[in-house]
């Protein structure tokens, strides 16, 4: 086990190589001249040499690339343009209201949308089952957009049901402001994670231990709970551990819309100013979270299901 | 099995029977007996006429007509989904719009399905150094988050319509990829592609004339998946003020613009782009799921 471990981490470093090597090109040599746009628009010829130097874009290109790797494995990634604070400060400062509004979204969606699966599983083939399956792919056909707006229109602005956007920092306060963007988070994801798991059940009722369990005499209910349930359990850890990196990096969206100071709502903004360092920044933060769970994923499936070959 | 006694007669009379019928004709009667799959076809075909005659300026060509005495009129007989800021018929812009959205659709899975299934048939064929360098590629690609990275193109690039295409197809490529690659890896080596290469067929040649007819299905399958994302990316980028150059008439555009419309009562520039995108997307998904359990040799009989 500790040598697939070891394996599975050493197989992570050429992948962040190219991960440095494609925000590289992205960000540092094909988006323009990065001195020229942390200056401004006013800004004298000598002003941008001086920023240029302060950036370390004045070396050669291995310097620069040694830099840019440097700043994706020690998390520092310099100053915003906009804010001129440093990044991984307004990450640290973000990070709680991102997950405030994640964390239950991911529980509650989970929750709701397995029970909708399993229930809608058990009456697989039906007419009920067919028009499930077309609800689900009609409210995967609006925009995440349309649900954003018009749950904010219609329920904080029309019924005052909740305020229509806005934070506060404590831990009391905050949750009136994210009561509705909890809801839009779960609204969005219904769709796809219904059809998903509903996928996953009937996967299962046509393995054979449920043909045993069944001959054996057992009623639907206890199949479906406690045999077809706990052998889901592998998929339902595999998405769970793949919606972390989004977990906490926040909801882009749903926070610009609503104003909640986490790091989707940041993202947001630096994407408005073309501010490139906090977008690099959270690019490569991305990146590494998505790497880094993938890694817990492999791990978790191997301690979870014997059969998985750990080699 | 009954077909073991039954004669030709019979076979031809029973159109059920599977008696080496080509997937592709087997896949145009199961969609035929699929209402729904129908109908989301007939759908889509309906958006690519209405797309045809708007943009030879048969049907809607007011949709520029700028009149700042008609700002915001409500929906009416004369303007079926009202009027926007510049007094412009928001009916002929979201029916302009759908050229936008099929051509990001068309041209952004278009370039998305070359790229993943040269890749992934490359990779998958030759195995190897090849396969390393490009599952190490796709694998890069795929672990950075997604918008961020079409959003980095998009600063690259500069904003238009070919942007948004670009953008897209260059990102969109890797689930794609990574599927053409698992069936090319199951393909090589059976004996229809060795007799081939018997007979002294090039290793391009065995690639793209005799193991892709076989993979095509996938190809496909994966379009009309693809469609619908670059359709709902493009909405995504517009908001994100990444998408079609100013004044072009686009959904995301019209969703974007009802973000401070709404407040001020205006939804009809909403509920039209909206509606458009609905209906659309739903054909597509509705499409896809049929094309799949049609097209996909696993599924059948289940």
């Amino acid at each position: 086990m500790a040598k697939f471990i070891i394996r599975r981490t050493l197989y992570m470093i050429p992948i962040l190589l190219g991960i440095a090597l494609i925000t590289f090109l992205l960000f540092n040599m094909a988006g323009g001249d990065p001195a020229a746009q942390a200056a401004g628009k006013y800004a004298t010829a000598e002003r941008i040499e001086e920023i240029r130097t302060e950036l370390g874009l004045d070396g050669p290109l291995y310097v620069q690339f040694g830099r840019h790797v440097q700043q994706m494995l020690t998390f520092d990634f310099g100053r915003s343009w906009a804010t001129k604070q440093t990044i991984s400060s307004m990450i640290t400062s973000g990070i709680d209201a991102s997950m405030s509004l994640t964390v239950p979204t991911l529980i509650i969606t989970q929750i709701i949308t397995i029970a909708l699966a399993l229930f809608i599983a058990f009456f697989r083939g039906t007419l009920f089952d067919k028009t499930s399956l077309i609800v689900c792919l009609a409210l995967l056909s609006f925009s995440s957009l349309v649900y954003i707006l018009y749950g904010q229109f219609s329920l904080a602005f029309n019924a005052g049901l909740f305020p229509i956007s806005g934070w506060d920092p404590s831990w009391v306060g905050r949750w009136q402001y994210l009561i509705l963007p909890i809801l839009i988070g779960v609204m969005l994801s219904l769709g796809g994670s219904v059809l998903f798991y509903r996928t996953v059940f009937i996967d299962q009722l046509h393995q054979d231990y449920v043909r045993t369990a069944r001959s054996k005499g057992l009623s639907d209910n206890v199949i479906m709970y406690k045999h077809i349930l706990r052998n889901a359990l592998i998929p339902i850890i595999t998405v769970v551990v793949a919606q972390m990196p989004f977990v906490i990096v926040g909801s882009l969206l749903i926070e610009a819309f609503f104003q909640i100071p986490g790091l989707g709502g940041m993202t947001y903004q630096a994407i408005n100013n073309a501010d490139f360092p906090v977008i690099k920044a959270m690019t490569m933060i991305g990146a590494i979270l998505y790497l880094v769970f993938q890694l817990v994923a492999d791990i978790l499936y191997a301690v979870v299901d014997p059969r998985v070959q750990v080699r | 099995m009954k077909a073991t006694t039954m004669n030709a007669v019979n076979v031809a009379s029973n159109p059920q029977l599977e008696q080496g019928r080509s997937l592709w004709y087997d896949a145009y009667l199961r969609i035929k007996k699929d209402k729904v799959a129908v109908i989301s076809f007939f759908t889509i075909c309906f958006y690519l006429v209405l797309t045809l005659l708007s943009s030879l300026g048969v049907i809607f060509d007011n949709y520029g007509v700028v009149d700042n005495s008609l700002t915001y009129l409500p929906p009416s007989w004369d303007h079926w989904f009202g009027t926007d800021l510049f007094g412009r018929d928001v009916l002929a812009r979201a029916v302009h719009g759908t050229k936008t959205s099929l051509v990001v659709g068309f041209a952004g899975t278009g370039i998305a399905m070359a790229i993943g299934t040269v890749l992934g048939a490359c990779s998958g064929y030759f195995g190897g150094k090849v396969d390393d360098l490009i599952v190490w590629f796709y694998t890069t690609i795929d672990t950075i988050p997604y918008i961020l990275l079409v959003v980095a193109f998009s600063f690259v690039l500069g904003p238009s319509l070919l942007t948004l295409c670009l953008a897209i197809g260059l990102t969109a490529w890797v689930r794609h990829c990574r599927i053409v690659r698992a069936e090319y890896i199951k393909h090589r080596d059976l004996d229809y592609v060795q007799g081939a290469a018997a007979l002294g067929a090039s290793h391009a040649r065995r690639i793209f004339l005799h193991i892709l007819p076989n993979v095509f299905h996938l190809v496909l399958i994966n379009f009309s998946l693809g469609f619908v994302g670059a359709v709902k990316s493009e909405v995504i980028l517009s908001f994100l003020g990444l998408g079609v150059e100013p004044g072009t008439p686009s959904w995301g555009v019209m969703i974007n613009d009802a973000k401070q419309e709404l407040f001020r009562g205006v939804w009809w520039n909403l509920a039209a782009a909206t509606l458009f995108m609905f209906f659309l997307v739903l054909a597509f998904n509705l499409f896809t799921d049929a094309l799949r359990d049609a097209l996909d040799p696993k599924l059948k009989n289940k």
